[in-house]
């Protein structure tokens, strides 16, 4: 099984506006986040909802760090936090989990289809695996293009179990193209378990067997994945060459809505668990770095909370007030 | 105008294509070093290095998704299948990404690709090999589907394709990649889609189809010329967009009409095709329209089975009787 990264970047490295953005911005996401259930039994929003709590330090220790627009980033259905961290305004996610006209999509996306073309942001995708051979079409052009930029393609373990996944893992390694592989590694695909969905569950092992190098991180620790993140962004830029990088980490709450808090996670995991992960929270954890080293107060991260929830209500005010697509819009957009 | 084979139009469009636009590149299993399984990149390689001639794996998803994820940031890729029974591998990446990433984007994402390759059926090839599967993409919105029946018009439409800004489903006929013709030198020689040729003309009936279907058309109407029979031949070109007015206004000179297709006939195009003529014209026709297809069997391997399962011009020729009886 391979290593897993615990390494975390000198102090020295680090500034204060920086990681102070990098905080809000993981707020942000649990903010937002934590309003979508709630705006769901409203009956506001409607479809599946995939939340991302407990995994945000995947995004924003990643995403920040990419040259946007330039780079591209694709991910799944669990795509609030990184709209978020491409800069896809809260107004226009919550406008289109909300199925609005002034949503990011048009209202014809929903939750697993946020979009932000301009900003790099190539979408959520609502198939499991279903990015990973896109990622590596994006890979090939930027490569034709030449311009020295990346494509980073989340994923999660249950991805690692699709066969389109090994073809673009195979090709990517082959071609040698300039894309970051993110796995998500919450440990559920759904309700299925790591180990009960693969005889051989280092995923790092399996990219390396396509050719691609890789390793294992803590994702429950911005700055580790932060500084993860830019030593293969930096290998990336500089080889031209695919890396893989293992997340560890753990998602709080169901798989989606029909999985909630007080349902059917029961049967796959324990309260317990849940609890113990939770002791590991990014958001703490970065609030306790920062409060240790002088760079935050508790009355500042209180400030810093009250502004990212009025900004999440500020966008669901938005999104109320925001009218419905029109009915002559059912027809446009399937052909460009 | 010059004088060649179907896989050679064919060629040529994506060299004048690939001349045009940088943009423009070819992936597939065996277009490169090996010169393309039909041989219709023959040439390709050497002619536009091996990024712009692709050989890939085996490997369907990633040939879709790689030709998919390009189109999506602004490359225009042509990815061959080697024959649309194999695109079956790769249904999600056409179906649920090519098709749909421009829809769910609210318009912001474009996915200019062609996919296309050999479809069609015989030569003995069986059931999963041996097939033609049209209106599984005719199906799906988002999709255009492209099924050229003469060399000029492979050269023609597939130029088209290219250029379109939409995901591109473009069935050759690898029975017709032989078939030779008149084809225009013109580098801006297109074929637009959405505009259905008439083949021959006539007074008594229309025929309608498209790829192969067209040549046994037109060889039943020779015959049934013979017994002062005249058809009105419609070669579709482009199953979406359709050209149904060309449709409508042949029926309504000749007030019968014939589909034909070889694909199985349950749920198939001929099925919606026949199913617009009766709703459109409904008073114009003097009987029923007449629907010949591929028989509802995986194509079976034995001569005489093959044989009994294709569509032949004499299937048309007693559809055209029945219709006028």
């Amino acid at each position: 099984m391979a290593k897993t990264t615990v390494e975390r970047p000198a102090e020295d490295d680090i500034q204060r506006g920086e990681l102070l953005d990098l905080y809000r911005l993981m707020l942000l996401m649990r903010r937002l986040e934590e309003s979508v259930y709630r705006k769901f039994h409203e009956a506001k929003i409607g479809g599946y909802l995939h939340r991302y709590d407990g995994q945000e330090a995947l995004v924003a220790g990643v995403i920040p760090q990419l040259r946007l627009p330039g780079d591209y980033v694709l991910c799944t259905y669990r795509d609030h936090a990184h709209a978020l961290a491409c800069g896809t305004e809260p107004k226009a996610i919550m406008a289109e989990l909300m199925g609005r006209a002034t949503g990011c999509a048009l209202g014809k996306g929903g939750s697993m289809h946020l979009t932000d073309p301009e900003r790099g942001f190539l979408g959520g995708d609502g198939i499991v695996g279903g990015p990973v051979p896109v990622s590596l079409g994006v890979g090939y052009a930027l490569k034709y293009k030449g311009e020295g930029n990346i494509c980073v393609c989340y994923f999660g373990d249950g991805a690692m179990n699709q066969g389109g996944v090994h073809e673009a893992f195979n090709m990517v390694g082959l071609y040698k193209l300039p894309v970051l592989y993110i796995l998500e590694n919450n440990q559920f695909a759904m309700g299925t378990s790591v180990e009960r969905s693969t005889g051989q569950p280092d995923f790092v092992l399996k990219a390396q067997a396509h050719g691609i190098a890789g390793e294992r991180v803590d994702g429950m620790d911005l700055l580790t994945v932060r500084e993860a993140a830019n030593r293969a962004i930096a290998r990336i830029r500089e080889t031209g060459e695919a890396y893989f990088l293992e997340m560890t980490c753990y998602r709080y709450v169901g798989h989606g809505i029909g999985d909630d808090n007080t349902g059917g996670h029961k049967t796959y995991r324990t309260e317990e668990e849940v609890a113990e992960w939770r002791l590991r929270d990014p958001i703490h954890r970065l609030r306790d770095t920062m409060e240790a080293r002088g760079f935050l107060t508790a009355e500042q991260a209180e400030a810093i909370d009250r502004e990212v929830v009025a900004e999440v209500e500020e966008a669901i005010a938005f999104a109320e007030a925001s009218p419905e697509p029109p009915l002559d819009s059912l027809y446009e957009n399937v052909y460009s | 105008m010059a004088t060649m084979r179907y896989q050679q139009a064919l060629r040529l469009a994506m060299t004048e294509e690939m001349e045009r636009d940088p943009n423009v590149f070819l992936c597939g299993e065996e277009v490169g070093q090996y010169q393309g399984t039909y041989r219709v990149s023959e040439g390709m390689l050497q002619k536009f290095g091996p990024q712009r001639i692709v050989d890939t794996p085996i490997s369907e998803i990633g040939i879709a998704g790689m030709a998919t994820g390009a189109a999506m940031v602004g490359l225009r890729p042509i990815a061959e299948f080697m024959t649309w029974s194999f695109a079956l591998e790769a249904m999600d990446q056409l179906v649920n990404h090519a098709a749909k990433i421009t829809y769910m984007s609210g318009g912001r994402i474009h996915c200019p690709v062609v996919f296309r390759g050999p479809a069609g059926v015989g030569t003995q090839l069986s059931a999963q090999h041996s097939q033609s599967l049209e209106s599984w993409y005719a199906h799906t919105p988002g999709f255009k589907v492209v099924m050229p029946a003469t060399p000029a018009d492979a050269k023609g439409l597939l130029k088209t394709a290219i250029r379109d800004n939409n995901p591109i489903i473009f069935m050759e006929h690898a029975g017709l990649y032989g078939t030779q013709g008149e084809v225009p030198d013109d580098p801006e020689f297109m074929v637009p889609f959405g505009q259905a040729a008439i083949r021959r003309e006539g007074g008594d009936i229309t025929l309608i189809s498209y790829s192969r279907g067209v040549q046994l058309c037109l060889k039943a109407a020779e015959t049934l010329a013979k017994d002062k029979i005249e058809c009105e031949v419609i070669d579709l070109r482009t199953l979406v967009p359709l050209d149904m007015e060309t449709v409508l206004a042949s029926v309504r000179k000749t007030h019968h009409a014939v589909v034909a297709q070889e694909e199985w006939r349950n749920v198939s195009f001929g099925s919606e095709l026949s199913a617009r003529i009766h709703e459109q014209a409904f008073d114009d026709l003097d009987a029923p329209v007449g629907r010949v297809g591929g028989a509802d069997v995986p194509m079976p391997y034995a001569k005489n089975l093959e044989r009994a399962a294709i569509p032949t011009d004499n299937d048309i020729i007693a559809a055209v009787k029945r219709a006028l009886a």
